[in-house]
């Protein structure tokens, strides 16, 4: 893939984010942060990777990093949840 | 390769199918479960494509993170959202720069670079690292580890100058002279962790849901340059999803506080050494009692209530539903009223008042809530003082002057709960106490409610 293709994406992405976001009510937001703070956590995808392509150090930073995006992936939509199931109508 | 990339494509549409059910609490726990599948296709499509994984290895890191996550997840309260939202961003964007940093090390020294190689890998360390020791500082503030007090030294913005532009002028050099030195990189990621806590740790307390946001913010930013490094699709558009989720979220906050965003991060507000203090010019106020108060509420048809962070400090959220409830069995309808900047995160007063069985119908935002208050009878706050301050419509002296606030003042009556006539956080006396139709009740807010649903009750 090349550079121009995938600044297209990211730009794109950026405004399909902006569109989504801003009709997330208020009253989400808490869970929007907490949610969309797991989805960073897709730097786990990164660090799968990083395991293999990095020889010594970089299979260990990997591992690292596998631990750190993990906490972020199971924590975030975990406490995401536990709050969304709180949201009750009358 | 193929297979792997078409689902990511996949994973992406279930994050974003995931965050657009957000759009209402009916469907947003589905959006949510929807998101988490998408995150598991990605993490299952990386283990059975890539070869030479060490799935053991790997396997053993998730269990780890698993277990860490999970007990956080589980054992936080609501009220400690905020810093466990703050140790998240640290530790997504940290990941970030170790992704990258293990990049680097695989292709230092090889012929395998390009400028945009290095560029990105260069600016996902940067913006991970600083991310991490700027989270980690975050949540120590919010903890009570660190004074929430801003922390400042002399030339702490010369100091915070100086080092930026040694990292861009580091930055710029690597990137164009390629990865050849390997103490510059150390170099890099030293400063970046540094300016993470020089940025963040003259920023008060109350500035927090400011900073939670642009830290958010960071960690997306930080996966997307991760995703350029790697040239994977995933990272790349979930890290512009909530790399703008948090600049949407960062605006919202500085808006419902009335600063810039320069203002927030290189102003130090709160410190103590307010100079407003002594000249407040004294109010003189009615104040009363919780049984006059029921019976000013027992003739009202529709009361609105305000609740601040007074309102959770004193643990009185159940205390407040007990006395909506009490009022709804007299007939009477009532709603909240939550402004933007009532918590300490964007939405935290809504959640603290979902975990009390608030119904979330009677929770409304200002934009709502505003025009309600023109034919409400009783507004009753709680712990709240800046955000119902109606200097902010017409003082043009006020600091606080254009800020958003709840047309409190609007109601026939006003019944104010504070414990103190002690200033808000923006230091400046609140007219709306001397005004004819206000009423103070001090005193805790959770004996104070107590004591009102007893009241009401024996009406």
């Amino acid at each position: 893939m090349d550079m121009i293709n995938i600044l297209t994406v990211f730009i794109l992405a950026i405004f399909i984010g902006f569109e989504i976001i801003t009709k997330v009510p208020p009253t989400l937001h808490t869970p929007l942060m907490s949610g969309s703070n797991a989805i960073s956590g897709i730097a786990i995808v990164g660090a799968i990777i990083a395991t293999k392509i990095g020889g010594e150090i970089g299979t260990w930073l990997g591992l690292i990093a596998v631990i750190f995006a993990t906490i972020n992936c199971v924590g975030g939509f975990m406490v995401t949840d536990r709050m969304l199931k709180m949201f009750k109508r009358k | 390769m193929e297979y792997t990339n078409l689902t990511y494509v996949l994973a992406s549409i279930l994050f974003i199918l995931g965050i657009k059910k957000l759009s209402s609490p009916k469907t947003a726990r589905a959006g949510n479960a929807i998101s988490s599948i998408g995150m598991l296709i990605a993490i299952i499509a990386t283990m059975t494509s890539f070869e030479l994984l060490d799935f053991k290895l790997i396997a053993l890191g998730m269990i780890i993170g698993t277990i860490i996550g999970a007990a956080f997840a589980i054992r936080v309260e609501m009220t400690q959202m905020p810093q466990m939202v703050a140790i998240f961003n640290g530790f997504g964007g940290g990941a970030s720069a170790l992704v990258a940093a293990a990049e680097f090390f695989t292709k230092f020294g090889t012929s395998e670079q390009t400028m945009f190689l290095t560029g990105t890998i260069i600016l996902s360390v940067f913006v991970g690292t600083l991310t991490l020791t700027g989270s980690f500082i975050a949540f120590g503030k919010l903890q009570g580890f660190i004074s929430g007090q801003p922390i400042v030294f002399p030339g702490q913005q010369i100091l915070n100058a100086i080092l930026a532009l040694t990292l861009l002028s580091l930055g710029t050099f690597v990137t164009i002279s390629g990865m050849q030195e390997i103490n510059m990189f150390y170099a890099i990621i030293i400063i970046a962790a540094v300016l993470g806590i020089t940025l963040t740790i003259p920023i008060g307390g109350a500035d927090m849901p400011v900073v939670i946001s642009l830290l958010n913010s960071y960690s997306g930013i930080a996966a997307a340059s991760t995703g350029f490094v790697l040239m994977n699709n995933a990272l790349i558009i979930s890290g512009a999803l909530v790399g703008a989720s948090g600049l949407i979220l960062t605006n919202i906050m500085c808006k419902g506080m009335n600063r810039s965003l320069a203002n927030v991060i290189f102003g130090a507000v709160g410190l103590q050494n307010d100079t407003s203090d002594g000249e407040v010019k004294q109010i003189s106020y009615k104040s009363s009692t919780t049984d006059e108060a029921a019976m000013i509420m027992d003739a009202a048809d529709k009361v609105i209530i305000v609740p601040g962070y007074g309102l959770a400090v004193a643990q009185a959220q159940h205390a407040v539903r007990e006395v909506a409830e009490q009022l709804e069995a007299m007939g009477k309808k009532v709603l909240y009223a939550i402004h933007p900047v009532a918590g300490r995160m964007p939405g935290h007063m809504n959640v603290l008042l979902a975990e009390a069985n608030v119904p979330y119908e009677q929770l409304k935002d200002l934009d709502e809530i505003n025009p309600e208050f023109e034919d409400c009878d009783v507004a009753i706050v709680l712990g709240a003082n800046d955000v119902v301050n109606p200097a902010a419509r017409h003082d043009t002296s006020s600091p606080i002057y254009g800020m958003p606030i709840l047309d409190v003042d609007k109601s026939r009556t006003v019944i104010i709960n504070k414990r103190t006539m002690n200033p808000g956080f923006a230091g400046i006396q609140n007219e709306l106490f001397g005004f004819e139709n206000s009423i103070m009740v001090f005193g805790d807010a959770k004996e104070m409610l107590t004591t009102l649903h007893k009241d009401l009750k024996e009406l």
